[in-house]
């Protein structure tokens, strides 16, 4: 057997292409949290409304007489899965905390950047491959379980009398589900970015969530009205998700309004990521 | 690894690098070639300016800047396949120990997996971390993370390297295994490299050429042995009387001059002139030559003529 050089070889080896970048941070971030154990308790925990609407969905299947006695209770619509994706909203808050507060604060703390970003991969490849690892968690969390639950239920019926009858439900979880994730991900990220600290991340994120919901409480007590609901980031969620599930509206804002609010959080959190994310600080 | 670069490795043309105000590189054209190139300058000379702006990290205002033949503004990814990058500050990814945190920036750079792995393995026992490449790599001393950020560097067989301050709080048996593996690299291994730093004799020891920067400018450059040859002869004074005075005579006859740490002054003498011209001005102004000696040019007196003396 040779005796292996340990000095410095050249290396005659492949090299793949620098676009691939990005999936080698998504990739490693999301198996390191996969390694911890704390952080499987905690998606285990925000599956834990999948198992309940599971085990409704196979009741109002199996016995039909149970959910004519329990009438609301037990029926299946697509408010189910409205309800089903506005209630994880507390386990996206979470999850984002837990999972994103870091994701770049890290980074800038051991001072990461310049090695990153040494490397042949763009400012872009560093945010989208942060931004993976946190949307995964979050589509882990609302569209998985969701489109596992409608899964579900056309087994548990045996037929897909409930899809043909409301066509938009697939479309309407993908969407709804990708809303959430995104607004809670450019928002943790841009975040994460302003500081070197991810307990301060975590509880600025949480804190601002909490604030916008006082704020519209607030307005809308001093006001009479809640057409001030632009004013929190979860009722302007909550609207969309309205329109996107073909429901009443919750409040009177019109829906341009929440919409743009939503929009216009995901675009100052991209300009906050572009600005922080540098291979050096400038200060003039 | 990729075909051997003639010419120089890196240009700069005219590059303009201003932080608001300050103007940190001013108007500096280069060329560094093959081999190992020191870039020498005091602090705030702008060396590391120059390393970011050719990384990308800095928009120069003005200037072209090319690398391995790729122009920095137009290719900044290829170049970076191609580079490697050892920052002056500490700097690495947490949470990782050190053969994982090698292994990962070698992926970065294109490795497959597999063969970054190996290649981590293989780094670190040559940086002299390989008993130690399993512990987190924040519990490192301060050499140990100067290997590994040498070791990051080097992953994925660049073929240009760029060293900021390698040397940086190493004890001397560390400086001096930092300095071996940088002078094996480039001599033996083929890797071209720039050294930036402002510690002459680490420069001295580990490259063939060097550039000379301050105040934003480049204020010598050349191979090291040509630049040590000044056109007249070095000598080694002491006085016994106002020195200070006498430094200033020396000038006003032309004389370059500077001080070292111990009393000793070094003096340029043009040729034409020697040892009793140093005599006839000391007599004339009342100072008492203690000690005359001749000199070998050091690579401290190419610095001091190139950013004055003090």
């Amino acid at each position: 057997m040779p005796i292996h050089d340990q000095s410095y070889r050249r290396y005659g080896g492949t090299r793949e292409s620098a676009r691939s970048a990005w999936s080698v941070i998504a990739l490693t971030g999301i198996k390191n949290y996969l390694t911890r154990r704390a952080f499987l308790f905690v998606l285990f925990c925000a599956w834990f409304q999948f198992f309940i609407q599971a085990g409704r969905i196979y009741i109002a299947a199996a016995y039909p007489q149970a959910e004519q006695a329990a009438g609301a209770l037990l029926k299946v619509t697509p408010d189910t899965y409205y309800q089903f994706l506005t209630t994880q909203g507390f386990w996206i808050l979470v999850v984002s905390i837990y999972c994103g507060a870091g994701l770049i604060a890290n980074d800038r703390r051991a001072n990461a950047l310049q090695i990153y970003l040494s490397k042949p991969l763009t400012r872009a490849q560093y945010i989208a491959g942060k931004m993976t690892i946190l949307l995964t968690f979050l589509l882990l969390i609302t569209l998985i379980p969701a489109l596992l639950l409608l899964l579900l239920q056309i087994l548990f019926e045996g037929s897909f009398a409930f899809l043909r009858a409301h066509p938009f439900v697939i479309p309407a979880i993908v969407l709804g589900s990708l809303v959430q994730s995104l607004v809670a991900s450019f928002a943790m990220l841009a975040l994460s970015s302003l500081s070197t600290s991810s307990r301060f991340v975590a509880i600025l994120f949480a804190g601002i969530m909490l604030f916008t919901d006082i704020i519209y409480g607030v307005m809308r007590v001093m006001m009479g009205t809640n057409a001030v609901s632009w004013l929190s980031i979860t009722a302007s969620l909550r609207q969309v998700l309205d329109v996107i599930f073909r429901r009443p509206l919750s409040y009177d804002t019109p829906v341009v309004v929440s919409f743009l609010v939503l929009l216009a959080l995901m675009a100052v959190s991209a300009s906050v990521l572009e600005r922080r994310v540098r291979g050096v600080e400038i200060v003039k | 690894m990729t075909e051997p670069q003639n010419g120089p490795v890196v240009t700069l043309q005219e590059v303009t690098v201003e932080y608001g105000a300050n103007r940190a590189l001013k108007d500096v054209s280069a060329a560094f070639g093959a081999g190992a190139v020191g870039l020498l300058g005091p602090n705030g000379a702008g060396k590391s300016t120059m390393l970011k702006a050719l990384l990308g990290f800095i928009t120069p205002s003005s200037g072209a800047m090319r690398v391995l033949g790729l122009d920095v503004a137009q290719k900044p990814l290829e170049i970076r396949s191609r580079l490697g990058y050892m920052p002056e500050t500490d700097g690495h990814i947490p949470g990782m120990n050190a053969v994982t945190f090698v292994a990962y920036c070698g992926e970065l750079a294109g490795l497959p997996a597999v063969d970054a792995m190996q290649r981590a393995h293989e780094v670190l026992y040559y940086v002299g971390l390989g008993e130690a490449r399993y512990r987190n790599i924040e519990t490192y001393s301060t050499g140990m993370k100067q290997r590994i950020k040498l070791a990051q560097a080097l992953v994925h067989d660049p073929d240009l390297l760029f060293l900021d301050e390698p040397t940086n709080g190493m004890d001397p048996k560390g400086r001096e295994e930092m300095l071996e593996l940088i002078k094996d690299l480039a001599l033996n291994k083929g890797v071209n490299l720039i050294l930036s730093s402002h510690l002459l004799p680490d420069v001295e020891y580990t490259c063939s050429q060097v550039v000379v920067m301050d105040k934003g400018r480049i204020a010598a450059h050349g191979p090291i042995e040509e630049l040590k040859e000044p056109a007249g002869s070095v000598f080694e004074l002491r006085v016994k009387g106002n020195s200070q005075t006498f430094v200033q005579i020396l000038e006003q006859q032309g004389l370059q001059c500077y001080a070292t740490d111990e009393d000793v002054m070094r003096v340029f003498l043009p040729g034409g002139r020697g040892p009793r011209d140093l005599f006839a001005l000391a007599a004339a102004h009342q100072v008492q030559v203690r000690h005359l000696r001749p000199s070998v040019p050091t690579l401290e007196d190419v610095f001091a003529r190139a950013v004055g003396a003090e």
